[in-house]
């Protein structure tokens, strides 16, 4: 343990600490531009420059080890001219534009001229231009502000995993870019944005439209994957202007997915905000009043057993939580929040979560891949593996359709006989597997939303058993959800109560006959035409295939507009806040379902979001925790049964287009046709 | 003066045969196996005891410098010898000579220093610009391996040695050992952060020595005639000879084999015909390539060429580079010159070269003219200062060392020559009316 002083205070630090991390220790903060805790050092700013004492140079803090004896300064006039120098550096080919820039107020720059810049230049060259550069729909660039820290690079190239990004040419010459003009092909690509300590690179999509102080800032949390990221939603009166990272070590550290950051101008079009009513088989706009009568009046002398329930992707706890006691009260018992059909099996908790949890991944040495392709369901999962993968002494494997997921993978072939051969122990996986000291598989909804989907699950379950997946304090049994409602829906009781359908049942009953009336909350992701000749009531907030098919539309309010319980594939509670309102009439959906009992004459026993929590803990004790992650108890769930050859399909075609916020994205409309429909997409009308 | 029979390099001038016969008959390769065979130790112990500094610029002790490898390897790393060929500092060229002329000495070397600190392989980087001299090079090694001097068996000592050249892209930062070493494993040159330094942590993360060519060339004739002999030619901390390259306005422009801490008119007037227009007519000479600082001729009068005498007169040996100039010289022309020279070669990979050598260069460019106000001298020195010691690498260093030179010596001069231009301006202006 390294002994030493920093500005006269003794500190001693665990050995590889930096000088600037022991001066962090001591909360001494020194200024830096490259250096950053989740990127290699690059030591190339020299903004962290301290005087070491007996050493003929001042040393840059970043990278210099703390070493037994040394006494630093970090605040002396050596230590300050040599900054003050490095900062008139950075400046001297600065524009200063910061009146035009969209870092504006948030500029590392800005910040630490302030105290280490002049209050006039002595440069009186001419100040150098750089051409800017094209990096796709998401990124923009305006490169003479570069300042040259890589730090772009270097997440490029070691946590997305692209080695896209690069400096050419050399000298005050030195640019930033990809050589070949293209757009980055990573889907983390936006978090550059938020490591450019100028305004290099800013959000395309937001620029010039807000000032970083005029925003109104909310912590909230994603949902438009199950990985739950911690957001903060910046919000400009009743417009959500840009969503950024917030930090959370134990989900996504300090990242977030391009989807994540930048569908939010979906929130603004396709909106449901007033009820509609079919009338003459057109949809027209309606009171809320009328609406509920026409549920109220197609609800009478209706058998419960006749009516069903669908839950979307993105609905929250409590709105689930409250359609499901609705339908008890009406007395049905058919409902459903898994609408792929995924063949989760909603008894055993550690068989619908992804219990080795997304940190636990890097205490992982050997991954199993089933049917998933994580860098489109879950992109920052697949930087977790990526993060552990780069640590060395790990292995992946994958049963599936072959990716590219930005770290080698063995591919074991399409063929989902392959998992019963790993369970019997014929495949030499097997032996690997058992050999590894922390084994993990990661079973995608690929694999089980299909026909054969519990044999499958089973067959994953057998593995784990066989192979020692689950042992004392690692349980390596993980589903990899793509849906954010679904484990709360799971854990929250919308799954068919005893004698009821689930969503095949309930399609197949709708398509029958047997079931006239079903309720969508926010479901869109499955095909309208199997709902036959049923009366369709679709509670959500865009106008996507769901209220397309509907008979009346209840507008409710999307994620960033109502204070939400969602549940990530880890089984973690986390709380969404509301970040501006619902547009037009739309309400938040706990309110809908409260007052349409209310006019059905049944009202449901809560009348706030108080109680309505107070209700989802009695009920579900899982669900009264925050943040944490508790471990489900191993048991027995999946149906052991012969699983199908057919190959397992991908659950994401199109990262970009994965639910009704994002198809109302132009910016998503724009990546998805830019990466992933490509050239291909094109026709002769295209410009 | 040094006496032939000191003399290290015998066909400095290429006047014999380069080939291994040639070396052979001047001494090369001569009980090559008995010096592997004495061991690492006794190589280290002698080349400490012959005192020699590095020839690349620094001057660090070579004996040292071979000793900080690790004598064992836990962990299974190999070592390697790195040599420096990658000469392009402005006015230096003895390394190119030792390539073309006696590349037999450097081949030797190698497998000593090889053998001194344990290393399976070495790797010479050329310069990309030495194309014969690479190939020339290249032709020696394979007459060692042809030999069997080098390779497997070394020379028939049981020594397991593989030699390896590399041909440079013609960088100048590429002269710097860690910007070297990334270059030498395909990266793009720019230096690496120290520590770890190479001995610890070099090419391919592993153990590694980087040497100047003339430092490796000479060890095979020290470690033959003894660390004493060289020793005892010089003066004490800087012993030994050195290949002087003196260029500009003399007569006789040349490279030359001299003791260490001979007198720098001694040298100019013995191997170069003396100071174009006579000593008197000298102006300045930058005595150790151009990363070092200018000295006025009332020091050259008296000092002598070495590590530390050169030191104490604020400016350095270098790689020993003799830049004679007389008095026909625009010196701040000449910095200037050199000022745009460091521009180029910037990495840019920390920030105070890469915006700073260009804004020196700029300044110096409205100087040359007198464009520019007498405040901006001190200016000038003060970025200078700004920039040195707070890179990643020496570069800034030799960016900011002529500036500093020039405005030590020459300040009236500068003075001079922006007053100048203000009265010329001044006097071109239409005469100011009357109110």
């Amino acid at each position: 343990m390294p002994k030493l002083k920093i500005d006269g205070i003794e500190v001693e630090v665990p050995p590889g600490t930096t000088v600037l991390q022991a001066c962090e220790i001591l909360g001494i903060e020194v200024p830096r531009f490259c250096f950053h805790e989740r990127l290699e050092i690059a030591g190339n700013c020299r903004m962290c420059l301290v005087e070491q004492e007996k050493a003929p140079k001042p040393i840059a803090s970043c990278a210099m080890p703390a070493a037994d004896n040394m006494v630093i300064h970090t605040n002396s006039p050596r230590a300050r001219k040599a900054r003050q120098g490095v900062m008139e550096f950075l400046l001297i080919n600065h524009p200063l534009d910061c009146p035009i820039c969209d870092q504006g107020g948030e500029c590392d720059l800005q910040d630490q001229a302030m105290a280490y810049g002049f209050d006039r230049g002595r440069y009186r060259e001419n100040k150098r231009a750089v051409k800017d550069k094209e990096l796709g729909p998401l990124v923009k660039t305006t490169m003479t502000r570069c300042i040259h820290c890589t730090r772009c690079i270097r997440f490029a190239t070691e946590i997305a995993g692209v080695e896209e990004l690069g400096a050419t040419g050399r000298g005050e010459n030195m640019e930033v870019g990809t050589y070949v003009e293209k757009a980055l092909t990573s889907e983390l690509s936006g978090n550059i944005i938020d490591l450019c300590p100028v305004g290099a690179l800013t959000s395309k999509p937001y620029a010039f439209t807000a000032r970083s102080w005029e925003l109104r800032k909310t912590e909230s949390v994603d949902v438009l994957d199950a990985v739950g990221s911690s957001i903060r939603i910046d919000a400009r009166g009743p417009q959500v202007m840009r969503i950024l990272p917030r930090l959370n070590e134990a989900v996504n550290e300090e990242w977030i997915s391009d989807k994540t950051r930048f569908a939010y101008d979906g929130l603004l079009r396709q909106r449901l905000d007033r009820p509609y009513v079919r009338r003459d088989g057109k949809l027209a706009p309606a009171t809320w009043d009328e609406a509920f009568q026409a549920i109220a009046e197609r609800m009478r002398g209706l058998a419960g057993n006749r009516m069903a329930a669908i839950a979307g992707d993105l609905a929250c706890v409590e709105s689930m939580f409250a359609l499901r006691t609705l339908m008890d009260g009406l007395g049905s018992p058919h409902r459903d929040c898994r609408q792929d059909g995924a063949a989760i099996d909603p008894t055993a908790r550690a068989g619908y979560l992804f219990n080795t949890t997304i940190a636990g991944i890097e205490d992982a040495d050997f991954c199993l891949l089933i049917g998933t392709d994580p860098r489109w369901e879950a992109p920052l999962v697949n930087a977790r593996l990526r993060k552990r993968w780069r640590r060395g002494g790990f292995q992946a494997a994958r049963v599936g359709a072959r990716t590219e997921l930005t770290y080698p993978v063995e591919e074991l072939g399409n063929d989902p006989s392959i998992l019963a051969a790993i369970a019997d122990g014929a495949h030499p996986l097997a032996e690997r597997l058992k050999a590894a000291k922390a084994p993990m598989l990661i079973l995608g909804m690929g694999a089980i939303a299909r026909p054969d989907g519990a044999a499958v699950l089973a067959a994953a379950r057998r593995i784990a058993d066989a192979c020692g997946l689950v042992r004392d304090g690692w349980n390596g049994f993980n589903l990899l959800h793509t849906a954010a409602a679904r484990v709360g829906g799971l854990d929250a009781g919308f799954v068919p109560a005893s004698g009821g359908r689930d969503m095949a049942g309930i399609l197949a009953g709708a398509a029958g006959g047997e079931i006239d009336l079903v309720w969508l909350l926010g479901a869109d992701e499955f095909d309208m035409g199997r709902l036959g000749r049923a009366f369709v009531v679709y509670q959500g907030h865009h106008g996507d295939a769901g209220a397309h098919r509907a008979d009346v539309i209840l507008p409710g309010a999307a994620y960033t507009e109502k204070d939400g319980l969602y549940v990530n594939m880890e089984g973690r509670v986390q709380e969404g806040r509301r970040a501006v309102f619902p547009p037009g009439e739309a309400r938040e959906d706990w309110r809908v379902l409260r007052a349409f009992s209310g006019a059905l004459g049944r009202p449901l026993p809560f009348d706030t979001l108080d109680q309505l929590r107070r209700r989802i803990a009695a009920a579900c004790p899982v669900l009264a925790s925050r943040e944490t992650v508790a471990a489900a108890p191993w048991a027995l769930f999946g149906v052991a049964a012969a699983v199908a050859a057919a190959p397992f399909r991908l659950p994401v075609a199109d990262f970009y287009m994965t639910d009704p916020i994002c198809r109302a994205s132009t910016t998503m409309a724009e990546c998805s046709e830019l990466y992933v429909r490509g050239e291909d997409a094109r026709t002769g009308t295209h410009g | 003066m040094l006496d032939d029979k000191d003399r290290i390099f015998t066909n400095l001038y290429g006047i014999h045969d380069w080939r291994l016969a040639g070396a052979r008959a001047r001494g090369d390769w001569d009980g090559t196996r008995e010096l592997v065979l004495k061991g690492r130790d006794w190589i280290i112990e002698q080349m400490k005891a012959s005192g020699l500094r590095g020839r690349g610029g620094a001057g660090f002790p070579t004996g040292l410098k071979w000793s900080f490898m690790p004598k064992s390897s836990p962990d299974g790393r190999p070592s390697y010898l790195v040599v420096n060929a990658d000469e392009s500092e402005p006015g230096t060229c003895k390394d190119r000579d030792i390539l073309r002329h006696d590349p037999h000495k450097l081949v030797e070397g190698c497998l000593l220093a090889g053998v001194a600190m344990g290393a399976s392989a070495g790797y010479i980087y050329v310069r990309g610009e030495f194309y014969n001299e690479a190939q020339r090079l290249q032709a020696a090694v394979d007459e060692a391996y042809g030999a069997g001097l080098v390779g497997k068996n070394a020379c028939g000592s049981g020594y397991d040695f593989e030699l390896y050249v590399h041909r440079g892209a013609g960088a100048y930062i590429c002269g710097e050992e860690t910007a070297l070493l990334e270059s030498l494993e395909g990266n793009k040159g720019q230096p690496r952060l120290k520590p770890p330094f190479p001995a610890q942590c070099g090419l391919y993360g592993c153990p590694t020595t980087v040497n100047n060519v003339e430092t490796i060339a000479v060890a095979p004739t020290i470690l033959r005639r003894g660390g004493a002999w060289f020793a005892g030619i010089g003066r004490p901390n800087n012993t030994g000879t050195k290949v002087f390259c003196i260029s500009g306005h003399v007569e006789r422009p040349c490279n030359v084999e001299e003791s260490m801490g001979i007198p720098l008119r001694e040298l100019i007037e013995k191997h170069c015909g003396g100071v174009r227009g006579g000593w008197d007519n000298l102006l300045a000479v930058i005595p150790g390539g151009s990363s070092v600082p200018v000295l006025p001729k009332s020091i050259c009068d008296e000092v002598l060429m070495d590590f530390d005498s050169l030191r104490e007169v604020r400016s350095g040996l270098g790689t020993a580079a003799v830049i004679v100039m007389d008095k026909s010289t625009d010196i701040i022309k000449a910095i200037a010159r050199l000022s745009r020279f460091y521009k180029h070669e910037s990495c840019g990979q920390c920030t105070p070269c890469r915006e700073g050598t260009g804004w020196m260069w700029r300044v110096m460019e409205r100087m040359v003219k007198g464009q520019a106000e007498i405040e901006e001298i001190d200016m000038l020195l003060d970025v200078s200062q700004e920039i040195e010691g707070h890179t990643i690498c020496a570069l800034g260093d030799a960016a900011a060392w002529p500036v500093q030179g020039l405005i030590r010596h020459f300040r009236p001069v500068m003075e001079q020559r922006i007053l100048a231009y203000r009265s010329e301006r001044l006097g071109r202006l239409p005469p100011a009316r009357a109110a």
